[in-house]
């Protein structure tokens, strides 16, 4: 402003209105800011740190880094294709000797172990046998422990995971590895998490699809009912959504069942039992039933917005029933087709508790292999990667959506 | 009120034609743009207006009910002339827009006859009667352009691509909105939405056209305004339009004829000088423009005059309308404007005292509230004119009027 | 609980069950959150409060009847019960956390090696236990201490095969003789190792097979004959479910639980053929703030007179030596110690899958994906 060919406005005493106005808002926006502090604190503390963390986990060699520093700086020069020196078995004798100390030997043989199956046994036998000793020399113990301490791939494992951060975990959530020409496939029979993506996004479509054709017409005759009768029906479809994903879960456990009431029904209207429990076809039919108000709703709202007389009007124009709900009702409804259509796609890609109960092994989603990795694996940088990449395919989706549909377009009610 | 019989007549014809030439020349005289609307008619290759004798629209003994225990319109009976801009006025609820959305299609009449142009279209799908409408909220559809609402009807009937684009032109011409092709409904004011909407309305070339509380929406100015800009182009066009209102200024304003619907029934249809002057019965006395009522009973039956006794304070002579023997209970309607202060002696058959209790200026009038035969709310409009003796708040003066003018109708 | 009274109650009963196993991953979930997160959820703990974790449903009956209630009484102390379902990632969290709230832990072998090495586990002061020589080989490990001895089997459903029931391993993957759904647990552990035996290998060469590229293809070709026919189970308690409710017709268990079902009623039958011989261990969470009461607890509980209480209340076996002469001989035959039923039994080779698990249930959940 220093350079403004106008003088500035004053206030009658003298004072840049500029410097006035700034001083009159600042106060207005310290408060605007005070009310949403407290929410922005919560988001903060139980969401975007915790995120924040899980990307973290998802790169950090955490078992390793710090613990393996002398071999990382011994193989530094190592030119990765040859049995390293001596120097190099001296320095991880030497790590190893101080992680036994802390109990943490476990550990990194664990982290090894990810890349190198069999590393946990040849690990705990040779911590154990460098431990008793005093000096070297160490690469002919070694050796004469176990042959795979020759193997180049071994020693390449070990330096990948002896640095501060490892792209291991990112690429083995897409089925790839680091081979010793660069990037390649996992083998196929260790090619799990592709598909999973796959028949995660595959399973939360077909939901979503099956939501929708289910639930616009529903919507419709909700929006065009008279009052007190939408409102009846208004509670059937919401009487769903008030009660617990759990119950409504386990419901669905018990009817799909080989034993339950619809194959009772099927046996005696077509004498034959259908597998439905523990298939993707049940996995699918309960959380369409759980996932329909989500898609129903915002349409819902949309729809009792649209003035009857936009129908009539066409009518009176000469277009055909038909023709004036496909062409004049039905865009307006878009934006709560697109609204409900996400929240439920994007609600679907993180269910669990539904297909673990109610599908088959085939159907389980990226979550249940979130909480499989956590919980019996204890492969926390996994669970963090596969996290971490639903959670940027669902952020890459919904900004495509976004241009694609335009999410100022969209209304949930 | 039994159906209308026309038949045609070439003289009733001629004259309507010459109605409508007079009409239009005083129109091209106040309106700026009437050389515009005269291109949109050739443009669309309206023929003028010609009106056939017998009822274009014709509602034969029509009742509707939605519950089947209550009748929203009753016994309806209503021959709507080929060419003419007809309002049905009323409060709500008093069946004038079920009228009209069985006209459209929208509602099935329970019982009786709709035709159209000479056919019962009572089964005839809405989309299939080639009636223009016009709605309360305009009913633009938001998410197409002006251009793509107006093109509506006429892709539906597939007119060529040039064809539409034509007739798009000329109607936008026709309301003044050339320039507002691409635009959306949601970046135009409401008047310019409701213009649209008439565009929209006629693009086709209906021959009926159907308006429901069109300016119901718009401020004060923006109405009166569209009411003539309305008038304009249904004289222009000779279009038949059915306007429903509650405004009983503007179905004066616009209309050929009005119908006046009550309690599901009209209660008087007839011209709107027709409507003010010679009003029926005391409802439409009442909707109709202010009225003075007073509340009598009939000492004398006489022909064309009448004498009600008004509380115990005087007689009154007026007209006898709605009342057939002496004795009845009757309200007597009397215009304000139709009150004469001090008239001289003779000049009116009723004569009375009253006390000026109040006086609001109006500008063009003044209007007092006197006290006259124990009716404290007896208004008088004063023209603020030359020879108008001033009022004062509490003097006596002396009003008077005609036998004539004040009619004695049915006990409201 | 009774489900002594027939399928609805199985029903629920197995519903039951996989709910509580969700609700446990779920509380796991949260224990995810909490690791992820900065935040720690402060707990009062009293001093006077034990929270034991164990695998829930039967097992964790008999515990509550042999030791739990009996040391309460005995000490005034409260014993807080958790179940889980194996998900050592629990514990891992909660350390993460610096918030441990469990402070005695059952745990299988894998995982009384594995917790160990990852410091997981305090390292046991047997001097607070008692005689660590008086416990069978293989059950006093540095951060565990044996509690019993289960195996897991197979058991079909009587009711189904009257007559010409099935009676070795080899008839678990014959779905010509013996068709219908069989259920097994999801999980590569133990189920490759039978699949090998059934397809021929002998029992000693089993780890052998196993440990090269061609061995795992065997176990899974011999999986695959009968994959459409499985019902993979994941609790303990899930297994007598399915079976009472006819989703399977035979399945893998933990002995004790199918026992502990025959017990109640049912017409189940074990085959012991081959029965996969294991132990499980308490262990002291590394990071609890109750371990002298911890120590205190596993002292009693290894009691030869308490640990021999349990063997009433399931059909699991002591590690204490002194414990085993005191079992009630009539009971002996359904434990998996018993003469006649440890023929064929095999044992598991925990280093083998120490260092295999990862890969071979990477492996395994493509296969289960195909």
């Amino acid at each position: 402003m220093a350079i403004a060919d106008r003088a500035p406005l004053l206030t009658i005493d003298g004072v840049s209105l500029r410097a006035r106005l700034a001083r009159a808002e600042r106060s207005r926006k310290l408060k605007a800011l005070g009310l949403i502090l407290p929410l922005f604190l919560f988001v903060l503390i139980t969401f975007l740190i915790p995120l924040g963390r899980m990307g973290y986990k998802s790169v950090v060699n955490e078992e390793t880094f710090g613990r393996l520093d002398h071999t990382n700086q011994a193989l530094s020069e190592w030119d990765g294709q040859s049995v390293p020196d001596e120097a190099a078995f001296a320095a991880l004798a030497a790590d190893l000797k101080a992680a036994q100390e802390q109990r943490q030997a476990g550990e990194i043989a664990k982290r090894i172990n990810y890349e190198y199956a069999g590393a946990i046994s040849k690990f705990k036998s040779i911590t154990r046998t460098v431990s008793k000793m005093e000096t070297g020399p160490y690469k002919e113990v070694f050796l004469e422990a176990d042959k795979v301490w020759g193997d180049p791939r071994l020693w390449r494992t070990i330096r990948n995971a002896s640095g501060h951060y490892t792209s291991y975990y990112w690429l083995s959530s897409i089925d790839l590895r680091h081979g010793a020409e660069g990037l390649e496939s996992v083998p196929p029979d260790q090619a799990v998490f592709v598909d999973v993506y796959g028949r995660t996004f595959w399973i939360a479509g077909v939901v979503t699809v099956l939501t929708l054709i289910l639930g616009f017409p529903v919507a419709y005759l909700l929006a065009t009912q008279p009052a007190h009768r939408a409102n009846l029906l208004m509670i059937f479809v919401m009487l769903p959504f008030w009660t617990s994903l759990l119950v409504r879960t386990t419901a669905w456990f018990v009817l799909l069942r080989s034993e339950g009431p619809l194959n009772d029904l099927a046996e005696m209207i077509v004498n034959q039992r259908f597998e439905m429990i523990f298939t993707r076809f049940g996995t699918i039919v309960a959380m369409t039933h759980i996932q329909l108000p989500f898609t129903l709703l915002p349409i819902y709202s949309v729809m009792k917005n649209i003035p009857p007389s936009h129908v009539r009007a066409a009518r009176s124009l000469g277009a055909g029933p038909f023709h004036a709900f496909w062409k004049v009702y039905f865009p307006q409804t878009v934006p709560g087709i697109a609204a409900g259509c996400l929240l439920t796609f994007i609600l679907c890609l993180g269910y669990y508790i539904t297909p673990a109960l109610v599908g088959g092994p085939r159907d389980q989603m990226v979550s249940y292999y979130v909480a499989y990795y956590m919980n019996n694996i204890i492969n926390f940088g996994q669970a963090a990667a596969l996290g971490a990449i639903l959670l940027i395919i669902t952020m890459v989706l919904y900004w495509a959506y976004n241009k694609l549909v335009g999410i100022d377009k969209m209304k949930l009610g | 009120m039994k159906p209308f019989n026309f038949r045609i007549d070439s003289k009733a014809e001629l004259g309507s034609y010459k109605k409508v030439r007079h009409v239009e020349a005083r129109a091209n005289e106040t309106f700026r743009r009437s050389s515009k609307v005269s291109a949109y008619r050739e443009g669309v290759g309206l023929k003028r207006m010609s009106t056939s004798g017998s009822a274009f629209v014709n509602f034969i003994d029509v009742q509707k009910s939605y519950d089947g225990e209550t009748l929203v319109v009753k016994d309806l009976n209503l021959p709507i002339r080929r060419g003419e801009f007809l309002t049905l006025l009323g409060p709500s609820g008093s069946g004038k827009t079920t009228t009209l959305m069985m006209l459209a299609g929208f509602e099935v009449p329970t019982h009786g006859r709709i035709e159209l142009d000479g056919r019962e279209i009572n089964n005839v799908a809405p989309h299939k009667r080639n009636i223009g409408m016009v709605f309360q909220n305009y009913a633009l559809f938001p998410h197409m352009t002006v251009e793509e609402n107006l093109a509506f009807p006429l892709a539906v009937r597939k007119l060529s691509k040039a064809d539409i684009d034509r007739k798009i032109e000329n109607a936008l011409a026709m309301v003044q909105l050339s320039q507002m092709r691409k635009r959306r409904p949601a970046q135009l004011s409401g008047g310019q939405q409701q213009r649209v909407a008439l565009a929209r309305a006629l693009v086709f070339d209906p021959k009926l056209v159907l308006m429901d509380e069109p300016l119901g929406a718009l401020d004060k100015q923006l109405r009166e305004h569209m009411q003539l800009e309305i008038k304009h182009i249904h004289q222009s066009l000779g279009v038949t339009v059915v306007y429903v209102t509650h405004d009983q200024g503007e179905a004066l304003t616009m209309s050929d004829r009005v119908a006046v619907f009550n309690d599901g029934a009209i209660q008087q249809l007839a011209s709107p000088a027709d409507l003010y002057e010679h009003p029926q019965n005391s409802f439409v006395a009442q909707f109709i423009g202010e009225n003075n009522r007073l509340s009598g009973i009939v000492t004398e039956l006489n022909g064309s005059h009448c004498r009600v006794k008004v509380g115990d304070a005087g007689e009154i002579r007026a007209l006898p309308v709605g009342i057939s023997n002496v004795g009845a209970k009757t309200t007597l309607s009397l215009r304000p404007e139709r009150v004469r202060i001090n008239p001289g002696d003779g000049a009116c058959a009723n004569q009375f005292e009253a006390r000026v209790e109040e006086l609001i200026y109006l500008g063009d009038h003044t209007r007092a509230r006197v006290q006259v035969l124990g009716h404290a709310n007896f208004v008088i409009k004063v023209p603020n004119s030359e020879g108008v003796p001033d009022l004062e708040p509490g003097s006596t003066i002396r009003i008077g009027w005609r036998a004539e003018d004040c009619r004695a109708l049915d006990a409201f | 609980m009774d489900a002594s009274d027939g399928a609805p109650s199985g029903l629920l009963k197995n519903m039951e069950v996989r709910v509580k196993q969700l609700l446990s991953l779920t509380v796991s979930a949260l224990a995810v959150a909490a690791v992820f997160s900065v935040v720690d959820v402060p707990k009062a703990v009293a001093a006077d409060q034990l929270t034991i974790v164990s695998w829930g449903g039967a097992y964790q009956e008999s515990q509550r009847k042999a030791y739990y209630e009996p040391y309460m009484k005995e000490t005034g102390v409260k014993i807080v019960e958790e179940e889980y379902d194996g998900e050592l990632g629990k514990l891992k969290a909660m350390k993460e956390a610096g918030n441990v709230t469990w402070d005695v832990m059952d745990v299988d072998s894998g995982h009384a090696l594995a917790g160990c090495d990852e410091g997981l586990l305090e390292e046991l002061d047997y001097s607070k236990i008692g005689d660590k020589s008086k416990f069978l080989p293989g059950t006093a490990l540095d951060c565990a201490v044996g509690t019993i001895a289960y195996s897991t089997i197979f058991a079909y459903n009587a009711d189904v095969y009257k007559e010409n029931p099935p009676t070795t391993l080899m008839d678990l993957f014959d779905t010509t003789k013996y068709p219908g759904k069989r259920g097994l647990l999801k999980k590569p552990f133990g189920n490759l190792e039978w699949a090998l035996i059934a397809d021929g290998v002998p029992a000693e060469k089993v780890y052998d097979v196993l440990s090269t590229p061609e061995g795992v293809d065997q176990a899974f070709k011999k999986l695959d004959t009968i994959k459409k026919d499985i019902v993979w189970w994941e609790a303990g308690a899930q297994p007598p479910e399915l079976l009472a409710n006819g989703e399977v017709v035979m399945t893998s268990a933990w002995n004790g639980r199918i026992g502990n079902a025959i017990k109640e009623g049912k017409n189940f039958k074990i085959v012991w053929d081959y029965q996969e011989f294991d132990w499980d261990y308490w262990v002291i969470p590394a990071g609890t703030k109750n371990v002298d009461l911890a120590y205190d607890f596993i002292k009693f509980a290894s009691d030869p007179k308490q640990m021999s209480q349990q063997s009433k209340y399931i059909a699991y076996a002591p590690t204490h030596v002194d414990a085993i002469k005191l079992v009630d001989p009539a009971i002996a035959p359904t434990l998996p110690t018993y003469p006649d039923n440890m023929k064929t039994a095999i044992t598991t080779d925990l280093v083998f899958w120490a260092d295999n698990n990862e890969e071979l249930t990477k492996r395994f959940n493509a296969w289960l994906a195909q």
